[in-house]
């Protein structure tokens, strides 16, 4: 049984939170996810089911606090947006090199700098590519409505723990502030001790107890060593980029043109290929959900029997490197987008198509 | 049916709780909803606004640049949005404080008077639901038992003693609302 409200994107992170039984969230306030921890606050979840809700001092606290309790085997997340995410990054290397499991929602504002807190998809590389030091990846999922703001908490998590490695939420001003129709999931409570030691007894401090010692760190001296524990992170996602891979693909079957777009800008997107559509034009729309993996292949294999492909982001062109890797130089890529926290509308994206493909 | 809605006034009119109610109504009735507010220094600055999107579809986009309504409750709202409206669609606005009314006659221009009905009710704060009944009246996109379900959604339990004033407003508002006709 589910339940429907209506609620926005960022409450409906802590609602997910509490119901898929998280067990701690870390955060600092930020415009335009401030409500994530104000729902967390208002719901107290602590006091039906123990879930830790705690204002940090900062960013840097928040992720190592999620660090502390993820080593412990524990669900810990943390969210903020642009500029917080960036005072993460050093925190994220490390949960990624002690191989740890946690959630870090980005609800993403113009940037660079202080930048404006209006929506803006210009993290993606800061996302996929990286986001701290050393050789490490994100799971990144993308959701583009309130409800899979909802679902990728509860994949989120399952993905995280399933390959030890911190998984991020990218969404942006847009799907955070929103407010739409969301199916809510039972909630399951947090596990119980002989749950989490059977999820995590194997790598996380629980207490020894008959057993050697799990240490939890991110620190080899020994470079030879350090290179073999790399190859292993590298196998790792070797295996996520073969299985992990989501996305959408709509009206795409006799498509000569592609729109490719994530987030909101796949829901602008999908509106212009309607309009479009309804004009005669053969488009469709290719939506990545999963950016780390990113689904190479799946677009690579749609684009031969395309004339071109558009990427709709809002940056200055971010996501379209991936396309451009996948599809090669063979066929035309061109890149739409508003950036800076102006929301680009519907129509332009079809301006854009007609300039640019001249259809 | 799809119906798209920009409704646009000063903070603190209820633009973004009206907006909430019949977004919550169209659940009620198995709608497709969307409800995008306008956030950060335009709201802090005075002016609010929300894009409602009803659908028995998959909504696509939740950005539009065009409206099949515009609802607008102040003269800024009406300069910035009466040229957004599709042709052939709704405009309803409320003449108080509007020093320029609107001039196009590719529409439906809809007047309600509901800042003055709801002082006369005594309850300024009902004035959004005046609004939102002359809005229904024109375009019954959602059922009066609905909004009444999506009020009980929407508002905190120690304010359900207030729906039935709220629904009386969104009744008045069905009695006032005016059609315009183009002068000639």
């Amino acid at each position: 049984m589910s339940e429907l409200r209506l609620m926005k994107g960022n409450e409906v992170i802590a609602e997910a939170a509490i119901r898929c039984g998280c067990d701690a969230y870390f955060g600092y306030p930020i415009t335009p996810q401030s409500e994530v921890m104000e729902t967390l606050m208002e719901l107290r979840p602590w006091e039906a089911g123990g879930m830790v809700v705690l204002q940090a001092e900062s960013e840097v606290a928040s992720i190592n606090m999620v660090y502390g309790a993820a080593s412990t085997g524990k669900r810990a997340m943390t969210s903020s947006s642009s500029p917080g995410i960036s005072l993460m990054a050093e925190g994220l290397s490390y949960l990624a090199g002690a191989e740890l499991p946690c959630l870090v929602v980005n609800v993403s504002r113009g940037g660079p700098g202080l930048g404006t807190i209006q929506p803006s998809q210009a993290d993606y590389f800061m996302a996929t590519k990286g986001g701290g030091h050393g050789d490490f990846h994100l799971i990144v999922l993308a959701p583009s409505s309130v409800q899979e703001m909802h679902d990728f908490v509860f994949l989120a998590f399952d993905l995280a723990f399933k390959y030890r490695n911190p998984a991020m939420i990218l969404a942006d001003g847009v799907v955070g502030q929103m407010m739409e129709k969301v199916a809510l999931l039972d909630p399951r409570p947090r596990r119980t001790r002989e749950e989490l030691l059977k999820e995590a007894g194997s790598w996380a401090t629980t207490g020894k107890s008959n057993r050697t010692r799990n240490i939890i760190t991110s620190v080899e001296l020994d470079p030879a060593k350090h290179e073999r524990f790399n190859q292993k992170l590298q196998a790792k996602y070797a295996e996520i980029r073969e299985k992990e891979v989501r996305y959408e693909e709509l009206l795409c079957d006799d498509a000569e043109y592609l729109i490719a777009a994530y987030g909101i800008s796949a829901r602008i997107g999908q509106k212009a290929v309607e309009l479009l559509r309804a004009e005669g034009v053969k488009v469709g729309l290719f939506r990545p959900i999963t950016l780390y993996p990113f689904p190479a292949e799946q677009i690579a294999a749609r684009a031969r029997q395309l004339k071109g492909i558009l990427c709709v982001e809002l940056s200055a062109g971010q996501m379209i490197e991936d396309v451009r890797l996948a599809v090669g130089n063979g066929l035309p890529t061109a890149h739409f987008g508003r950036n800076g926290g102006v929301i680009h509308s519907p129509n332009e994206v079809v301006e854009a198509m007609r300039r640019i493909f001249e259809v | 049916m799809k119906e798209e809605i920009i409704i646009a006034g000063f903070g603190g009119q209820g633009v973004l709780s009206m907006g909430k109610i019949l977004a919550y109504s169209g659940i009620m009735q198995n709608q497709e909803v969307t409800w995008m507010p306008s956030y950060g220094p335009e709201m802090r600055g005075g002016t609010a606004n929300v894009t409602v999107i009803l659908s028995d579809d998959r909504i696509s986009s939740p950005i539009v640049h065009e409206f099949d309504t515009a609802i607008i409750l102040n003269q800024q709202s009406l300069d910035k949005f009466e040229s957004m409206v599709k042709r052939g669609g709704l405009l309803l606005y409320d003449p108080n404080g509007i020093t320029a009314p609107p001039t196009r006659t590719d529409i439906a221009v809809y007047k309600t008077a509901a800042t003055a009905e709801a002082a006369k009710m005594g309850n300024a704060k009902v004035f959004n639901m005046v609004v939102l009944g002359s809005f229904l009246k024109v375009k019954p996109v959602v059922k009066l038992e609905n909004v009444v379900k999506g009020l009980q959604k929407s508002l905190p339990e120690r304010a359900h003693k207030l729906i039935p004033v709220n629904e009386q407003a969104i009744l008045r508002g069905m009695e006032i609302v005016e059609r315009l006709m183009p002068e000639s």
